[in-house]
């Protein structure tokens, strides 16, 4: 790790005016933290989020989840009024990552074998920032790319609750992030699917799935379908073909599962 | 057996209450006043030419003490081979020099050319980044069998990357091939042993003091045999003279074999504290482990198994190539010949078994013995190949094991592979086996996996492994430098408690709560008046270290002559305080009497007596009650196991679930049932993660693919069945004193076979025509062969 300094605003104003240049917001530092330590990124200052009380919280209005941006993976496990979304949070990482990792960074990381930005995808979320609101189909623009400006801040993501949802992760046998993992969300405007982990795209939507299941929301209705595996990930864990065999499969699961 | 606990009681491991209490002292834990901190540059290229090194500006830097590069150790020696191979046409091995740091050539990515010492980690750490090397990057040798035809050498001086070409045994090859030719079935079976990285829980940390008062050394490392790594240092690397280095190994987390060998790091810390007159540290982080520890396994292998009509073997013809790496570590050309070609006839009565292995050097990192080390590699080959042929012939794989086994009256066996086999009764540890794991029930069980649209597989296995290598007489024939005794010493103080100071290093093995529970059973007193005193080569007679699960059967053994000596010692001061003759001093349950009478005084007693010689009969007896014994074994150990597991397998994903493993194994006599077990069950671990989810890949250019845990799968206890672990069929060894055979490594042996017999057994069950699948037996590997298939 190199040499930094840190910064802990107790308000999202003084972390915004504390962040540019250099400097970087520090959440629950769980992908952080190693980048530094493997000497990977030498931010000049971190700007730590954890502090700010603004940031913090689960609250529901209206059909709608709020989550502070600085909230952290075991507080959603434990909530429960989104029972998918608090499923997906729960089977994040190890406890200590669940009680480090926050939501905030996971989607500001976009990491494309993470978790919850299938469930901002596929709920219709809408990622809330220091300056703007952000609906999830603009947010996430491929592997570890979002439409975050620097030194833009996610201050909360609210999720409309599906009438039905549920996440199917498989997981890469080593990291236990997604090899694939598919969230699909059943709402009154149609169906969504969203899948990580599979492709060099990052987070992606399956319309052909959506439309399948639009028309009838039974594991049936994907019979048809395959997928191409063309600019899906090759690595040492899988292929594209059986990151696009696990697409169908994991979708199917999710849709017989949804509740 | 004295009260809180001799031989065969369950006793809780003493040494746990400060592992679990973070009171352990690790090297790492050690800080001593002027410490500085060494660092290394690492090549980032797997094969490469130095054209030159300018360390002017990392020299400038804050903190920064000095710096070493190969140029520095041209004159000092290279780190050798401890075990010298002849190939089949009688030529000696090649041995390419291992320098301290790499000179001319980087040779493996993780290869150091280079250290900084610095005031600390972080400034070090600095100025290795402000090193200019200019290293011309070669292309790189990482197949084997590339490597063998191609003309890129990793070592140029040699001019082939063939390191040996054993033949095991050379006079049996003839007969083999003929048996084979004329059989009436041939199993053939191409597999691949992956290679594995040993992953110790506490990365490897030496850190050197040096005395210019008295011109005298002390190494703290993380070593599972200080005395041999001494012994390398002073008599092949540095020339220091043992009487002034003392090599400590503290409290040691994990080993697995990859901290027997001596590595450059440890010469390095010396001979910088030596230059710069103060203690300096240096401690690898996890990347560095992943890079530079030897790895283990990592063999290709064609096996044949000839039967006749009637499923009897008649031959085992195996061919490995084996991986060395870019160097020769120091166990690394014993591993893969006298610990793996000998113990190619198993449990069978085979008359014909022909091994050719060679060796193989390659850009990457250096393999040695891990957990196991060759009987793995052997177990896996027989028990898939005869798993295999048991398919073929359509025999049930128990009854042709079975049919094969060598009886309990044929002991002494001489097994075609070279061994001789004191004791076992396999057909017993399958009988068991099929108890203790409900076999019956299997069928019963599967249909409920098949209701869910899961497949459910049966594998079973039959081991037999070699422990305590032995005896120095004979490896020394065979090509050991070394010899391959322990010793002990037990100093009994003046007040009647012990210190038995025993050459096997303890990291993990429980040797601190074991040996004790010996010695008090043979003396009648309570186990916590001893303590074990190991790890220092200042303080212990001498050791060979743990390894080869040889702790026990050799020291252990060297424990029981030191105790023997110090009772008749004992009786002869008895025998003086009761004014008896020593031939008629009987000693029992820590008492010594007179035969006949009411006359006894207590082992307490004595050891006072010894030591406060009032009235004492100087001329007949020394005072002082001090013994020591080195033990050189009579042969080898043969613990051997019935093994079985049932997996369920998801053929949507080729997820594969381990339900139920069963692990029956013959240890001989059991000291410590809870120690056994829980070796048993790290074993297991350490297996089921080799044949499910370890595997250590480089890319063609030599680059470590699967370099962190994001990629190397470890097991995880979610990983794991919970094991059914019997050890109660025991034959004891009859060639040591405590007739105990070694149980640190058979789960890692015993399990690869049996997990992947059982994958093989599920998808067979699915209508999948797949016969054979390389580990790790990931889901994607399983998913893809049964597309295939
Ligand atoms: C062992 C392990 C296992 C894991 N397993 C999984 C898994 O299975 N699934 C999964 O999805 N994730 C997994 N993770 C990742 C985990 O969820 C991380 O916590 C998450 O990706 C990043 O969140 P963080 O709060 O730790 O962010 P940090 O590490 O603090 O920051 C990550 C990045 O986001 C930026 N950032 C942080 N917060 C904000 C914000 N509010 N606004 C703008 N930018 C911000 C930072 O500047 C940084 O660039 C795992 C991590 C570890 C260490």
């Amino acid at each position: 790790m190199y040499a930094f300094d840190i910064e802990c605003p107790t308000t999202i104003a003084e972390a915004a005016q504390a962040l540019g240049g250099e400097n970087q917001a520090l959440s629950g530092g769980q992908t952080l933290i190693p980048t530094l330590k493997a000497r990977l990124a030498s931010p000049e200052k971190l700007v730590s989020l954890t502090a700010i009380a603004e940031m913090k919280g689960i609250s529901s209005a209206g059909g709608v989840l709020s989550i502070g941006g600085a909230t952290c993976h075991a507080d959603v496990a434990a909530d429960g009024s989104y029972k998918a979304l608090s499923e997906l949070a729960a089977h994040i990482g190890d406890p200590a990552v669940r009680n480090r990792g926050t939501i905030g960074g996971s989607v500001a990381n976009n990491d494309p074998a993470a978790c919850y930005p299938a469930a901002a995808l596929a709920s219709g979320a809408t990622i809330v920032t220091n300056t703007r609101e952000i609906a999830a189909d603009d947010f996430f623009l491929g592997m570890f790319e979002t439409a975050l400006e620097e030194g833009e801040i996610v201050t909360a993501v609210k999720f409309p609750i599906p009438e039905k949802a549920n996440y199917q992760k498989f997981v890469q046998p080593a990291s236990r992030f997604a090899l694939v993992g598919v969230f699909v969300a059943k709402t009154t405007d149609g169906v969504r699917v969203a899948v990580t982990g599979a492709s060099n795209e990052g987070v992606h939507r399956w319309t052909a799935a959506e439309e399948a299941l639009n028309a009838s929301f039974a594991v049936s209705a994907l019979d048809d379908l395959t997928v191409s595996a063309d600019n899906l990930i090759a690595d040492l864990h899988g292929s594209p073909e059986y990151r696009a065999h696990l697409i169908k499969v994991m979708t199917g699961r999710a849709v017989s599962a949804a509740s | 057996m004295p009260k809180d606990g001799g031989i065969g009681a369950a006793t809780l491991r003493r040494e746990d209450v400060r592992f679990l209490t973070g009171a352990g002292q690790y090297c790492d834990d050690i800080k001593v006043f002027g410490q500085a901190s060494a660092m290394f540059a690492r090549s980032n290229v797997a094969n490469g030419v130095i054209k030159s090194i300018d360390t002017t500006a990392a020299a400038a830097m804050p903190g920064v003490l000095a710096i070493f590069t190969g140029e520095d150790f041209v004159e000092v020696g290279g780190n050798p081979a401890g075990w010298l191979i002849n190939s089949r046409d009688g030529t000696p091995m090649h041995e390419p020099k291992r320098p301290v740091l790499a000179h001319g050539k980087v040779r493996h990515v993780g290869d150091a050319y280079a250290a900084v010492i610095a005031e600390t980690p972080e400034q070090a750490k600095n100025a290795i980044e402000a090193i200019e090397a200019d290293i011309e990057e070669l292309p790189a040798v990482v197949n084997m069998k590339d490597a063998l035809s191609g003309s890129n050498y990793v070592h140029d001086e040699i001019g082939t990357n063939q390191c040996f070409d054993w033949g095991w045994i050379e006079d049996n090859r003839d007969a083999t091939d003929a048996a084979i030719k004329g059989a009436h079935h041939v199993t053939t079976l191409e597999l691949v042993n992956n290679r594995l990285v040993p992953n110790a829980m506490e990365p490897r940390c030496s850190m050197a003091q040096y005395n210019r008062a008295n011109d005298e050394y002390i190494l703290h490392t993380t070593s599972q045999n200080p005395h041999l790594t001494r012994l390398l240092i002073s008599a092949f690397v540095l020339g220091i003279p043992e009487n002034k280095l003392t090599v400590i190994a503290p409290d040691v987390g994990g080993g697995f074999g990859s901290k027997i060998y001596h590595y450059g790091e440890e010469a390095l810390v010396l001979a910088a504290a030596k230059k710069l007159n103060r203690p300096v540290k240096w401690t690898a982080d996890r990347s560095e482990a992943f890079l530079t520890d030897a790895h283990g396994r990592d063999h290709v292998t064609k096996i044949e198994l000839a039967m006749d009509a009637e499923g009897n073997f008649l031959a085992f013809r195996t061919e490995t190539l084996a991986n060395v790496g870019a160097y020769l570590s120091n166990f690394s050309t014993a591993t893969p010949t006298f610990l793996h070609g000998t113990l190619m006839a198993g449990n069978y009565t085979v008359p014909n078994v022909y091994v050719n292995v060679k060796t193989v050097f390659t850009n990457t990192a250096p393999v040695d013995a891990y957990r196991g080390a060759g009987r793995p590699e052997a177990t896996y080959s027989l028990e898939r190949v005869i798993d295999m042929a048991a398919r073929e012939i359509r025999m049930d794989p128990v009854e042709l094991r079975r049919k094969n086994f060598i009886k309990p009256d044929q002991y002494p066996f001489a097994s075609a592979a070279g061994l001789e086999y004191d004791s076992g009764n396999y057909d017993a540890l399958m009988d068991k086996m099929e108890v203790v794991a409900d076999k019956k029930g299997f069928e019963a069980r599967r249909a409920e996996s098949e209701s869910k649209g899961l497949l459910r597989g049966f594998g079973v296995n039959a081991y037999i492994e070699a422990c305590g290598i032995a005896p120095s007489n004979l490896v020394g024939i065979l090509g050991s430098r070394v010899g391959l005794y322990d010793a002990a010493t037990v100093r009994v103080n003046a007040t009647g408690s012990l210190s038995v100071m025993v050459g096997a290093h303890s990291h993990g093995q429980g040797h601190e709560t074991a040996f004790p529970q010996v010695v008090a059973e043979m003396l009648g007193i309570d186990p916590m008046s001893i303590d074990i005193v190991h790890g220092d080569t200042s303080k212990i007679p001498f050791g060979m270290g743990t390894y080869g699960s040889r702790s026990l059967a050799v020291c252990g053994s060297a424990v029981v002559r030191a105790t023997e000596k110090i009772i008749n010692k004992a009786k002869k001061i008895a025998a003086h305080m009761l004014e008896a003759s020593e031939g008629d001093i009987a000693f029992n349950d820590g008492a010594f009497s007179v035969a006949g009478t009411d006359k006894s005084v207590s082992f307490g007693e004595v050891a006072f007596k010894a030591y406060v010689p009032h009235e004492f009969p100087l001329e007949d007896i020394e005072p002082g009650l001090e013994e020591t014994a080195f033990y050189d074994p009579a042969n080898f150990t043969y613990p051997s196991g019935a093994y079985c597991c049932e997996v369920e397998l998801d053929p949507e994903t080729g997820k594969v679930r381990v339900d139920r493993f069963a692990a029956v194994d013959d240890f001989g006599n059991i000291v410590n049932p809870m120690i056994v077990t829980g070796q048993v069950h790290g074993g297991l671990g350490q297996g089921i993660g080799q044949a499910m989810l370890e595997n250590t890949t480089y890319d063609e250019n030599g680059q470590l693919l699967s370099a962190s845990y994001m990629d190397y799968t470890m097991p995880r206890a979610d990983d794991l069945p919970f094991y059914t672990v019997d050890h109660s069929q025991g034959t004891p060894c009859t060639h040591n004193p405590l007739g105990v055979k070694g149980c640190g490594e058979a789960g890692a042996i015993g399990s690869p076979p049996t997990i992947v017999n059982a994958v093989i057994d599920a998808m067979q069950s699915g209508g999948k025509n797949v016969t054979h699948i390389d580990m790790p037996v990931t889901p994607h590997r399983v998913w893809s062969a049964m597309q295939n298939a």
